[in-house]
């Protein structure tokens, strides 16, 4: 039954996992916003309905929504459309499935597509777009994005032609660690990549019964990508958000200098087995951990710091309190100084496979400030963080999602996408991930680069 | 005749008898689909008890076999030769006609790990799972608590891939030697004073581990069918037998073992085309990763994850190759029978 | 069984199975009754030992799921008896938490629904084709049924977007429990066919001729000689359909989507199981409750299961 599982759906799952904790970061927040799924009625907001009016008589019209979103996090979403179905009308249908994004391009391809998809890769986009039947977005929408996202809006166009509104949203560029650890140890915060260094060789001489490091990259059919996120959060300390589009571009091959430098960088960590595996073992055991269970023993005291996105904070059990004060925290993985602050993120777009009005009015909703805010509202547990940038932070009770939020709008930084869900699918979810597996379990950097750039599609 | 009396359905049919959503609707369609499908039965039947004599053969054979035939061909045999088409037809399986799918699966150089595995699991599966049921059929055959006793082997069919991987991988669980294990296989190492290992890792054992599953799986299978098949041989051939002073394992090489010929070539054959076929285990277990993909795991990945379908198609086609000397061994058989 | 059959004299023996003449070689050393006594305790203990082997990866995770997410993690299973106060169905309880959407009931509901007819359409269709292949002699016939047969091996995943299209632009028959309910019918049919063919080879053909010479035609023979015979076979078949049906999640989805309201009780537990870290408490419950159904049938079953199977061994 099971068959794949990609990051988008790794964060469900976790988020998932802390649900089924009870471990409900935002949940009982004191605002207004309605945390119950089912029961918003009451809470829904009520927004300018007159922005749909334009798409015609509504009611009673249909729109199925096909995404990776499974239970308990589809609550939240479905919860967040109310205001869109009080409106016109229209009656959302919502199916959230794992296997979404192997199946997806079956039932476009079988001619019987849902009206729209969130696809958790812009990759997967260019795939879709290819078979010709990705609707392009509607003017409205579009004025949305401009407005909302304007940042983001190339990972929703397709040669020049723009089709997908973005979505949710995370960031990649943490470091999980224990403040409290940290202050008993009287460790600081590092700054700067070299202090990171420095501080990795610190921690692993003064605690011979620990490692500062602790990475897993098993993630069932997936695994292997928490280590491409590694690699590429370096990549673009070391070379530079530009050489970094180059790459992911293939302007410049996948073993040039450039990225054996990056991935160097990384072994530096990830190889070393004097900083690895806190809590596991060997550094092969990386390849072997659940990504899931990777960071968790920063808790234990057997590993200090975890490299893992905005999303890793629903994987701490119940009790754990995720805060600047609390058993865990995120700092920002720091850069070569504190002059430039790239941020590595991801997050899914919308596609529409039709073009009836109330499909169009939807897309619009989805894209509006209007929707971004409900969402913050109605989270149930967090990972509620969207690519609008006009949505006031503080509406995001969740601590890792406000400061997310914080970082994402944060006007000197500079956001670079996650480059393998912008790379060919048989690299971005293939080569790559089986590439950064073997180069954990001994393959040299060398083999590894040339492997994947000899696996890169010619055309 | 199905598809026509099929594609004449939906405008026969009203809309609740398509698709219902509540629950009654959902018994009310079930209940009129296998009357639906009664209907068809019944209908062919009729049909061919109108033609009476040697000479109706040829009519009764096609009425009886055609539903299954021309389902076949829609179903099964068209997207097989589409399938065919594809591998031919570049990357995207819509180019136009060259060898280079087939070019580029050969050249991969995880071709021949992948390859290798895959002769090792239909290899190693179908023996194993078959020796296993048959020494496990016989040692049972006839003693106390036998329905028990099969039943315990039996449970591991009833069981999804998914499920038993599941199972599986937690008895694999790596921990560090010094840590109290939860994976049962390295909690034995560790009692025995051996280090802890990583079963799924270490190449070439980790698809070792991953047969193993799909051979706990079908000793059930194989143990059923055989044991049937055993309990078969009439009794006054093993009194007979008995008479004549043969028992144990000279039985089980003279009597036993040929009176179920037929029976082990059947077990050998099914589970040797389910094995091929197999990916479930290996996806949810190592995900083909550290050397342990097969070629069906290769397939679904180009077709539904690499956006390759035509690459997907060359493997596929590499299967049906694959199936040829079993397919080719069963004709030998049947014609030997016939 | 052996009514069908003149009893075997001894002296048949020798006729009716090939390698007689070496057995009675084996005279010479026969063993006596001691040894065999021996043997089977011998034989107890290992088959002790394969049915401990197969049952132990099962009940690990068994107790497992009624043991709490830290104790899980904190030492291995076989130690859980050691306090079997800690126990707890705090898993199997969080695992059937209704989703947010749909309860468990509705999901099993649609379960049912797609595998009952699931099971019965392949059954109609490759008893029908099977005895055609076996008893009726009509042109091609050996050659349809070799292809039949290889085409188990067509791996059911190229046969999807060919088949969607077909049902949906085609048929009409897009996102309805027909195109599932057809769908497991092709892909159970190679399978189904061979090995119910098989079981029908095997019938005594007298039992067919003397019905011939009687004046019956194909569909009487079918009907009141085969059938009764072959019932056990079928419901042995139908029990493999049942399990792979149940089992199923990727046909559904494909056919009929992962929505609560049609979707089968697979989707709901991929949901909770598949890969999940360590999350081991909930992937155990959940992996049970998927397996209780398909376990319970099955084992009530059996019984009728192995006699299905004899019916294929009554030529000997």
């Amino acid at each position: 039954m099971a068959h794949n599982t990609q990051r988008r759906s790794a964060k469900v799952l976790a988020t998932l996992a802390a649900v089924s904790l009870g471990l409900a970061a935002c949940g009982g927040s004191d605002d207004g916003g309605s945390d119950d799924a089912g029961g918003s009625d009451s809470g829904a907001t009520k927004i300018d309905c007159s922005v749909y009016e334009k798409f015609g008589d509504l009611k009673g019209k249909e729109v199925s929504v096909y995404t990776t979103i499974v239970a308990p996090e589809d609550g939240p979403h479905i919860a967040s459309y109310k205001p869109f179905e009080d409106c016109t009308g229209v009656k959302i249908k919502y199916e959230g499935s794992r296997e979404m994004e192997a199946q997806i391009s079956v039932r476009v391809k079988g001619g019987n597509a849902p009206d729209i998809a969130y696809l958790p890769q812009p990759g997967l986009l260019k795939t879709l777009v290819a078979t010709g039947k990705v609707i392009p977005a509607p003017p409205e929408t579009e004025a949305n994005v401009d407005k909302n996202m304007p940042d983001w809006k190339t990972y929703g166009t397709v040669d020049g032609k723009f089709y997908a509104a973005p979505l949710g949203a995370n960031v990649k560029s943490y470091v999980w660690y224990s403040p409290t650890a940290f202050k008993d140890k009287g460790y600081e915060v590092p700054k700067t990549w070299d202090e990171l260094l420095t501080l990795t060789d610190k921690i692993a001489t003064d605690n011979p019964d620990a490692k500062p490091w602790c990475a897993g990259i098993e993630s069932g059919d997936a695994t292997g990508w928490p280590a491409t996120d590694w690699v590429e959060d370096v990549m673009l300390r070391t070379a530079g958000p530009e050489t970094y589009d180059k790459w992911v571009n293939h302007e410049i091959p996948f073993n040039d200098p450039a990225v054996a430098t990056a991935l160097a960088e990384v072994g530096k960590i990830l190889k070393n087995p004097k900083y690895v595996n806190g809590g596991q073992g060997d550094v092969k055991t990386i390849a072997s951990t659940s990504f899931q269970d990777a960071g968790l023993p920063i808790l234990d005291g057997t590993c200090f710091m975890h490299r893992q996105a905005s999303f890793y904070s629903a994987n701490f059990p119940e009790g754990t309190k995720v805060a600047e004060d609390g058993d865990v925290w995120a700092f920002y993985l720091p850069a070569k100084d504190e002059s430039s602050k790239p941020v590595l993120g991801a997050g899914e777009v919308t596609a529409a496979f039709a073009d009836r009005p109330e499909v169009k009015a939807f897309q619009t909703y989805l894209s509006s400030t209007e929707w971004a805010t409900e969402r913050a509202k109605t989270c149930g547990t967090g990972g509620c963080l969207t690519a609008n940038v006009n949505v006031d932070p503080e509406l995001l009770k969740n601590p890792i999602d406000n400061l997310s939020a914080k970082t994402l709008t944060d006007k000197s930084a500079t956001f670079r996408f996650d480059g393998s869900d912008l790379m060919p699918g048989a690299v971005g979810a293939g080569t790559f991930w089986k590439g950064m597996v073997n180069w954990i379990t001994g393959q040299d950097d060398k083999a590894t680069l040339d492997f994947i750039e000899n696996s890169w599609p010619k055309s | 005749m199905v598809a026509s009396l099929l594609s004449a359905a939906p405008s026969a049919i009203p809309e609740p008898l398509l698709r219902a959503e509540s629950t009654a609707g959902k018994f009310v369609l079930m209940f009129f689909a296998i009357a639906f499908f009664a209907a068809i039965f019944g209908l062919v039947l009729f049909l061919a008890s109108l033609f009476k004599g040697r000479s109706g053969e040829k009519v009764q054979g096609a009425l009886f076999a055609g539903p299954a035939i021309l389902l076949l061909a829609v179903g099964l045999m068209y997207p097989a030769i589409l399938t065919i088409l594809q591998s031919l037809r570049g990357k995207s399986g819509e180019g136009s006609f060259s060898f280079d799918n087939y070019s580029a699966m050969f050249s991969q150089p995880e071709l021949i790990t992948v390859l290798r595995n895959t002769a090792l699991w239909v290899i190693l599966v179908p023996f194993l799972a078959t020796a296993i049921g048959l020494l496990y059929a016989i040692l049972i055959d006839r003693a106390r608590g036998e329905a028990f006793a099969k039943a315990l082997i039996f449970l591991p069919m009833a069981i999804s891939m998914v499920g038993a991987s599941i199972i599986w991988k937690f008895v694999y669980q790596y921990k560090q030697t010094e840590r109290p294990q939860i994976g049962l296989l390295n909690q034995i190492l560790k009692m025995f004073g051996f280090e802890t290992r990583q079963f799924l890792l270490d190449a070439p054992v980790n698809t070792l581990m991953l047969i193993l599953v799909m051979v706990w799986i079908q000793a059930g299978f194989a143990m059923t069918i055989l044991s049937a098949a055993i309990k078969a041989i009439p009794d006054d051939i093993i009194e007979a037998a008995h008479l004549d002073g043969v028992y144990g394992f000279r039985m089980f090489r003279y009597i036993t073992l040929p009176s179920i010929r037929a029976a082990l070539v059947v077990v050998l054959t099914t589970i040797g085309i389910g094995t091929l076929k197999v990916f479930d285990i290996v996806r949810t277990m190592t995900a083909g990763q550290f050397d342990t993909s097969v070629v069906a795991n290769e397939f679904y990945n180009q077709s539904f994850r690499y956006d390759a379908p035509g690459l997907g198609a060359a493997m596929a086609v590499l299967l049906f190759v694959l199936v040829i000397p079993i397919v080719t061994y069963n004709i030998v058989q049947m014609r030997k029978e016939a | 069984m052996s009514t069908l059959q003149p009893a075997a004299t001894p002296e048949s023996v020798s006729d009716e199975v090939t390698p007689a003449p070496k057995a009675k070689k084996a005279k010479r050393s026969a063993t006596g009754d001691a040894a065999s006594a021996l043997n089977s305790r011998w034989a107890s203990l290992v088959a002790v030992i394969i049915a401990v082997l197969w049952t132990t990866p099962t009940v690990g995770l068994l107790v497992t799921s009624f043991r709490s997410q830290r104790d899980i993690n904190r030492d291995g299973w076989w130690n859980a008896f050691a306090n079997p106060g800690a126990f707890t169905l705090e898993n199997y309880r969080q695992a059937l938490e209704p989703g947010s959407s749909a309860s468990f009931t509705q999901y099993f509901v649609n379960t049912i629904v797609i595998t009952i007819p699931a099971v019965m359409l392949p059954i109609f269709l490759a008893s029908l084709a099977a005895y055609a292949f076996a008893w009726v002699p009509f042109p091609g016939r050996n050659a349809l049924f070799v292809a039949v047969f290889a085409l188990q091996i067509v791996p059911l995943q190229i046969a999807l977007i060919p088949l969607l299209d077909i049902y949906t632009n085609k048929l009409g028959l897009g996102n309805s429990y027909w195109s599932v309910w057809i769908s497991h019918t092709i892909f159970a049919l190679p399978l189904a066919t061979f090995l119910i063919h098989n079981f029908m080879r095997e019938l005594p053909g007298e039992l067919m001729e003397a019905a011939r010479v009687d004046g019956a035609g194909h569909v009487t023979i079918f009907f009141k000689i085969l059938l009764p015979l072959l019932t056990p076979a079928i419901a042995a078949f139908g029990i493999f359909q049942f399990l792979w049906v149940w089992n199923d999640l990727l046909v559904s989805l494909i056919f009929i989507g992962g929505t609560p309201e049609v979707a089968p009780i697979t989707v709901r537990v991929a949901e909770l199981a598949g890969t999940r870290g360590s999350a081991w408490y909930l992937l155990s419950a959940g992996a049970f409750i998927s397996m209780i159904v398909p376990v319970v049938v099955f084992l009530a079953l059996q019984r009728f299961f192995v006699r299905g199977l004899l019916a294929g061994g009554l030529k000997g």
